[in-house]
């Protein structure tokens, strides 16, 4: 019995697009292995119908040599399948232990055996090397713990096939290196993993074997030691991919713009998420704000762009005071804005595309007279930026913004705001979730617009982007600003220390 | 050879019928509007199954006669039941054009019943006591009415753009707010005591027939008919090719998005729950404004207010959609007219009318339950529709 699971030719077609063409899957026992492909690529759809969440059209599956049929989630379970979910399912108001049990507690009469959990659950953790207090409430762990906790989840429930869905999403640097020697330990016990992902360096770091999906179709499966990252990537995409963001030196001119000890309450909550924020962004640089997720970035652009109003401080754009200006008014006055949650602010789903790329300009002279749109102007408008940002859809300018990809509703949001013509972009995650082609199309299109003269204000979680785009990085930590740094001369490691708060300086 | 639908190596229930029902599935799940037009058909056949079985268990005999009645009955008698059922229909358009705009802002404007009432008694009490107007007496009673309503949409549209008041909550408040006030009024200020209701309006007030009294001889219909048109088509025209409609519209798919964008959410849901209002007065001045039907001092909400719920989902919350499920209403409450032709009880007309609407009403959560079932059969994710959340 060499391979512990086996899937066959699987084909799971859906309304217009084959999701999963013909792919094979086969895991070794005690093997990691990668599944690569971009957005799209059929990956997720893949783990759905190995955890039974589809039924695919055609196609075999066998675990442990058997030709098994698994219809829900808890036929996996009882196979030994478990899950890592990209984002967790965790109870954030429970205890470790209490989450780790839930849905599969041990009762006598009804009544909790809550010691033999937790003792089970120490054994465990003793056994793995997953370090983690049963009784800690889940909201007061960092995100690296409650990854664990995940882990342990799944092992508590006798999994021995692990599938980690994008698993370093959300992690520090830090918190990477230390999942993957979990990651390894775990293979050397005995459990077989499925790592899905499409950061190439994570594969060359655990991964013995990888297969890549392309396009819903089986590409290869090679051996991760003897093929390189350039391989990798042309095998994933299909055609040669650039990895270094070419940029020439930034050339900065007058501040665009100014902000002054900004403070932005929480919409949650009564307490404020910036506290006292200084900074500048003049034209041809790009800032970047590097952070981990949640320490007060967001609430800082939407404080900036006006969706959120500021406790105190001051905004200045060309100096002339935006404060108390509308988000209406900011805009004119010069701010573009890609936003971070693209289908939550940046588009109108059930619109089509040609709306949606006249989103905050509709009331402009060129989109209506008086007072009625005017349909021609907003096709042209719409087949220019199609053009010229590459952005497909089934429909052309008439397809509903809900049926694109992520990777094309980001390019039609960030044609919009170039299109704009403001003089300070501002872009929060542009790259989140997107493939390699698109996240190298969205990166040279911003350098172009540094290189216009424009000032652009990124904020983003991934360490290559910061590195690779920026001209200055500020990192912000707990809602303030603990460092600033030039990308030519720091280490990523040293950032990441500023970025989990075990370090700070003053900010000039 | 292989043919095209048979597959080497599939699955056994892939075969050819099954491909086909595949397919047709697949053009529904294509879009969300042909999967809530498909709702509203399964609503609309299986109200009147439910309906059908009510009559079977109430009188077997004339079960099938009269139930043909109800569908068909607005055709019995020519120009006179079709002019009838146009009449019917006209207010329950416009309760439903009242509530569907609201919807398309993000809204649920339970409220039309209130501001249907408000406007009735402002409409009534013009043609009562504004004799002076002359030829424009019914004109100016109807836009009295629109305006009444306007203001009472309008209180719940401020309430929740600035103090952040459940529009639901507010507007079924308001409701009963009208419908005391409205007694109290119609006590003090225009009391018929012989027959204890409202003073009839002076005919000059009434909403004229024109050229219809000839061509629907014999049936009520008024240019009420040409009011609901128009109105229809400008709600069409307002929300499909203005800047305005596009505006609302951001603002009912997406209020965060419409944030992002700029536009003054506060101002849209004031305004559209202003015309919201507005088009429920109307009702209530076009209903009442009538021979022979008078404003009662009687503490009882306006059902038609509520009717117009329904008649929004029914119609997919477009205008023109919501114009066609109006008329149907009036045909069925036409149909149940004829129906005391037999052996029925007349409450069961009611009965009957009541569940294919409530059966309409579901038809948000049939939407829902379609696209899961075509999410399971197609295993894709399905779009639901816009509003389309109930689970």
């Amino acid at each position: 019995m060499e391979y512990i699971i086996e899937m066959d030719k699987i084909t799971k077609e859906f309304p217009g697009i084959k999701a999963n063409d013909q792919v094979d899957l086969k895991l070794k026992k005690g093997e990691i292995h990668a599944l690569l492909g971009e957005n799209g690529a059929g990956k997720s759809t893949l783990m759905s119908v190995l955890f039974g969440l589809y039924k695919p059209d055609e196609g075999t599956i066998k675990v442990r040599g058997k030709l098994v049929s698994i219809s829900n989630p808890n036929d996996a379970n009882k196979l030994g399948i478990g899950m890592v979910h990209q984002h967790f399912k965790l109870v954030h108001n429970f205890t470790v232990a209490e989450n780790i049990i839930l849905g599969h507690e041990d009762t006598t009469k009804g009544f909790l055996r809550y010691e033999n959990a937790v003792s089970k659950i120490q054994n465990l953790s003793k056994q793995y090397k997953l370090k983690v207090d049963p009784s800690a409430i889940i909201e007061n762990i960092s995100v690296g713990q409650q990854q664990r906790v995940e882990i342990l989840k799944m092992l508590y429930r006798d999994a021995e096939i692990l599938i980690f869905d994008e698993p370093t999403a959300s992690l520090t640097p830090q918190e990477i290196e230390e999942l993957m020697k979990i990651l390894r330990s775990l293979a050397e016990e005995g459990k077989s993993i499925i790592l899905i992902t499409h950061k190439l360096t994570e594969i060359q770091q655990v991964a013995d074997r990888c297969t890549i999906l392309r396009k819903g179709k089986y590409i290869d499966t090679v051996d991760v030691a003897q093929t390189s990252n350039e391989e990798l990537a042309e095998k994933m995409v299909g055609r040669k991919v650039v990895f270094d963001i070419e940029k020439a030196p930034a050339q900065p001119g007058e501040t665009i713009l100014k902000v002054e000890n900004l403070w932005v309450r929480s919409i949650h909550s009564n307490t404020d998420r910036v506290q006292g924020v200084s900074l500048d962004v003049k034209r041809g640089e790009i800032l970047c704000v590097a952070g981990i997720e949640g320490n007060g970035q967001s609430e800082l652009i939407h404080g900036l762009v006006g969706l959120t109003p500021l406790s105190k401080g001051k905004i200045l754009i060309h100096g002339e005071d935006i404060t108390h200006a509308t988000t209406r008014e900011r805009n004119l006055s010069g701010i573009s804005h890609i936003p971070e949650d693209r289908q939550r602010h940046g588009l109108v789903l059930d619109f089509s595309l040609e709306y949606n790329l006249i989103l905050n300009s509709y009331f402009e002279k060129a989109y209506q007279r008086r007072g009625f749109l005017a349909f021609n102007s907003i096709r042209e408008h719409a087949q220019d930026l199609i053009q010229q940002y590459d952005i497909r859809s089934s429909h052309g300018p008439l397809s509903l913004a809900r049926s694109m990809s992520g990777g094309n509703q980001q390019k039609a949001i960030l044609g919009r705001e170039i299109d704009h013509g403001s003089d300070l972009l501002i872009a929060v995650q542009p790259t989140r979730g997107l493939d390699v082609g698109a996240i190298e199309f969205i990166h040279k299109q911003i350098i172009a617009e540094r290189d216009r003269g424009k000032a652009v204000l990124l904020v983003s979680l991934e360490l290559d982007e910061v590195m690779g785009l920026s001209d200055r990085i500020i990192v912000m930590y707990g809602g303030e600003l603990v460092g600033e740094f030039d990308p030519q001369t720091v280490s990523e490691n040293e950032l990441g220390l500023y970025m989990s708060g075990a370090r700070r300086r003053g900010v000039a | 050879m292989k043919l095209p639908w048979k597959r080497s190596g599939a699955p056994s229930n892939s075969d050819g019928d099954d491909r086909l029902a595949r397919n047709v599935l697949w053009k529904i799940a294509d879009s969300p509007a042909s999967i809530s037009a498909f709702s509203s058909i399964i609503a609309i056949v299986s109200g009147l199954i439910v309906g059908f079985v009510i009559m079977l268990i109430v009188n077997p005999g004339d079960a099938v006669p009269g139930f043909l009645t109800i569908l068909f009955g607005w055709l019995s008698e020519g120009s006179r039941s079709v002019g009838d059922m146009l009449y019917y229909g006209v207010p329950i358009v416009l309760t439903g054009l009242s509530v569907a705009f609201a919807f398309r802002t993000g809204l649920f404007n339970i409220g039309a019943t209130g501001q249907l009432t408000m406007g009735a008694f402002t409409a009534v009490y013009i043609g009562v006591n504004w004799g002076f107007l002359g030829a424009a007496h019914w004109i100016v009673a109807v836009l009295g009415g629109m305006v009444a309503g306007a203001i009472w949409g309008g209180i719940a549209g401020l309430l929740k753009a600035f103090r952040n008041v459940h529009e639901v909550v507010s507007s079924i408040m308001l409701n009963y707010i009208a419908m005391y006030l409205n007694t109290m009024l119609i006590m003090q200020l225009i009391y018929n005591r012989q027959y204890a209701r409202a003073v009839s309006p002076l005919p000059s007030a009434l909403i004229p027939t024109w050229f219809l009294r000839d061509v629907f001889p014999g049936s009520s219909v008024n240019v009420g008919i040409f009011i609901a048109i128009g109105l229809t088509v400008l709600l069409h025209i307002i929300l499909n090719r203005t800047v305005f409609g596009y505006e609302l519209k951001s603002v009912g798919f997406n209020r965060e998005a419409a944030k992002y964008a700029g536009m003054n959410a506060k101002r849209n849901i004031v305004l559209s729950m202003t015309i919201s209002g507005a088009l429920a007065g109307i009702a209530g001045a076009i209903m009442f404004l009538v021979a022979g039907r008078h404003l009662e001092p009687v503490n009882q909400l306006m059902q038609e207010g509520f009717t117009g719920i329904a008649i929004a989902l029914l119609g997919l919350s477009a205008p023109v959609g919501v114009f066609l499920a109006g008329l149907f209403y009036g045909a069925l409450e036409q149909g149940g007219y004829y129906l005391q032709l037999f052996d029925f009880m007349p409450e069961i007309i009611d009965i009957i009318i009541a569940v294919i609407i409530y059966f309409s009403a579901f038809s948000l959560f049939i939407q829902a339950y379609v696209a899961e079932y075509l999410r399971r059969r197609l295993g894709a994710e399905v779009e639901l529709p816009q509003g389309a959340t109930i689970k």
